[in-house]
């Protein structure tokens, strides 16, 4: 917790009519850290995500980004702010290929400007041609460069979740929120996952990692935050966690006394 | 045989202008998956608005501009993509059936504004005396069909050459992946309002350059030419040639403007006179049931892309 702080929430609360799905939570993720956020199903660890990308609007609470306050930052500017998300079911474009779902992912195109498509094109064929070359390195990290001409619609569940992490990565993101990477990944591809995680995150990235793969979250976090009934219920170390009677009895369905 | 040549020279001008339009729809649907079903009304603001900059003066409505007719048709570009862009972003909160209910009633509305607001459009007389492209050529008609033809094939090559390059671009790959998944652009930093803004304005400009074209091609134009069976026409023929495609929009347009064409000989060749006001309908019919037949033998139309299975 001495490194400088990244991603900061305070006080963050989403009502959905009566329900409040998140309740007054805040978290601080430190520069470079992998921060393990878990909790029962229904704790408001997605609501949560989403809250922080910006995709539902803040009922209370504040977020700040590398010191800026991001919070009432509509969505689409998060990414090139330095914060991506993926999402816990992956959301391909399924028509698009490989490379044009990369390619979708660069930040600050000149060639998405309607007008520049006529005026420079030659500046528009030298940076599609620099992002080709960034995707294609990227898919090759992820084993998936033989299909990049491939409709993304014809990868397998594990396959989608590590194109949305070599996804978010064309755009050279700051800090990844991760929502349930593991799910529904085979073993073998998870290992490529975990490994690919920590390449990044050893570049200086900074990770929150929604999991319940706690194998995982053991193996990458140096902390972890447990959330429950939308709020935060404790965090520490895994090894805290794995003692702690308040995250055991939340996860095995105590009333919570 | 001179007389067909003009025919033929006529009946591809009109399906071109058709395949114009189509055009447009292809922009909006095919790579943005915008349900727009109000295609009459935009082609109508287009139609009007050059019609009412190039006349020469008339007694009971505005006018008398005197516009060149160049100058007629990108105004007319231009002010039907600002109503198409105002269409957009009064219907940005829209999906599929809101939206396609929506621009339905915006076309609704604009044809009875044409109907209606008699000093602005003429009301039911239209707008007359628009000036047509080679008018001095109109003694010779084969060579002013032909000459009408070359302006109007060249008009579409120009509009299809730049939305190949824009439907190829970074731009277009934008509006595709808004197609598949909203919520995914906006995660990866794509604004989805100024792209869907955007997309309904040029391909508003598209049809309302095309209402244009058409305009001073035929020389009047009347509030009946811009009702629904327009956009139904314009909707069958992006089907038939394959939506996504801009080759498809054009050759979709020309299949279906024969059929409709040759359904509407047809009956009148076959039906009695008293039954013939009637059996126009089978026009309807005959592109309906094309439209299924060409649907169940190639759904994704001729030159749509093909979903391997």
């Amino acid at each position: 917790m001495a490194a400088e702080t990244v991603l900061e929430a305070q006080g963050l609360t989403k009502r959905f009519g009566g329900v409040a799905a998140v309740n007054g939570m805040s978290l601080s993720v430190g520069k470079g850290e992998i921060l393990g956020l878990i909790g029962p199903n229904g704790a408001g660890k997605t609501t949560m995500f989403d809250l922080l990308a910006g995709s539902v609007g803040v009922s209370a609470g504040t977020i700040r980004l590398m010191g800026r306050d991001i919070t009432g930052e509509p969505a689409h500017k998060r990414l090139a702010g330095g914060m991506a998300r993926t999402f816990q079911i992956p959301r391909p474009f399924p028509e698009l290929t490989l490379l044009e779902n990369m390619l979708i992912a660069r930040q600050a195109q000149t060639g998405e400007r309607l007008w520049a498509n006529f005026t420079a094109p030659r500046r528009i064929a030298a940076e599609e041609a620099a992002a080709k070359e960034k995707a294609l390195g990227l898919l090759d990290l992820v084993a998936l460069r033989r299909l990049a001409d491939e409709p993304a619609r014809v990868l397998s569940g594990g396959q989608r979740k590590l194109l949305e992490l070599a996804r978010v990565m064309m755009a050279d993101p700051k800090v990844i929120l991760l929502d349930e990477p593991a799910a529904g990944v085979n073993p073998a591809l998870l290992e490529v996952l975990i490994a690919r995680i920590q390449e990044i995150n050893a570049s200086g990235v900074t990770f929150v990692l929604i999991e319940h793969n706690i194998d995982m979250v053991s193996r990458l976090c140096s902390r972890i935050v447990v959330m429950a009934q939308g709020a935060l219920l404790f965090q520490g170390r895994p090894d805290e966690v794995a003692r702690e009677p308040r995250v055991i009895e939340a996860y095995l369905g105590g009333s919570g006394a | 045989m001179i007389d067909l040549l003009g025919y033929g020279a006529f009946f591809t001008s009109t399906a071109l202008i058709f395949g114009l339009i189509a055009l447009g729809l292809n922009l909006q649907w095919g790579l943005t998956g915008l349900f727009n079903v109000g295609i009459a009304g935009f082609v109508a603001i287009g139609a009007y608005s050059s019609a009412i900059l190039t006349t020469p003066d008339a007694a009971d409505r505005v006018g008398g501009f005197g516009w060149p007719i160049l100058a007629g048709w990108l105004a007319a570009a231009c002010i039907t993509a600002l109503a198409a862009a105002f269409t957009g972003y009064a219907t940005l909160r829209l999906k599929s059936d809101y939206l396609a209910i929506t621009t339905f009633g915006v076309a609704v509305v604009v044809q009875l504004v044409a109907l209606n607001a008699q000093g602005l459009t003429g009301g039911p007389f239209g707008v007359a005396f628009i000036p047509r492209p080679f008018a001095s050529l109109q003694e010779h008609a084969v060579a002013f069909n032909f000459a009408n033809l070359a302006v109007i094939a060249s008009v579409v090559l120009a509009t299809y050459l730049a939305l190949e390059r824009l439907s190829r671009s970074p731009w277009g790959r934008v509006l595709r992946a808004l197609r598949e998944d909203e919520r995914a652009a906006t995660a990866l930093g794509k604004s989805a309002q100024s792209y869907r803004i955007q997309a309904f304005a040029v391909g508003g400009a598209v049809m309302g350059l095309a209402g244009a074209v058409q305009a001073h091609f035929i020389g009047f134009i009347a509030p009946d030419n811009y009702l629904p069976t327009l956009t139904f026409q314009v909707w069958a023929m992006l089907m038939v040639g394959g939506s996504g495609s801009n080759r498809g929009a054009i050759l979709g347009a020309i299949v279906v403007w024969a059929i409709w064409v040759g359904s509407g000989s047809f009956t009148a060749a076959i039906v009695p006179s008293d039954l013939q006001a009637r059996a126009a309908s089978l026009q309807i019919v005959a592109i309906g049931v094309m439209l299924c037949l060409i649907l169940l033998w190639r759904p994704q139309g001729f030159f749509g892309a093909g979903r391997k299975k």
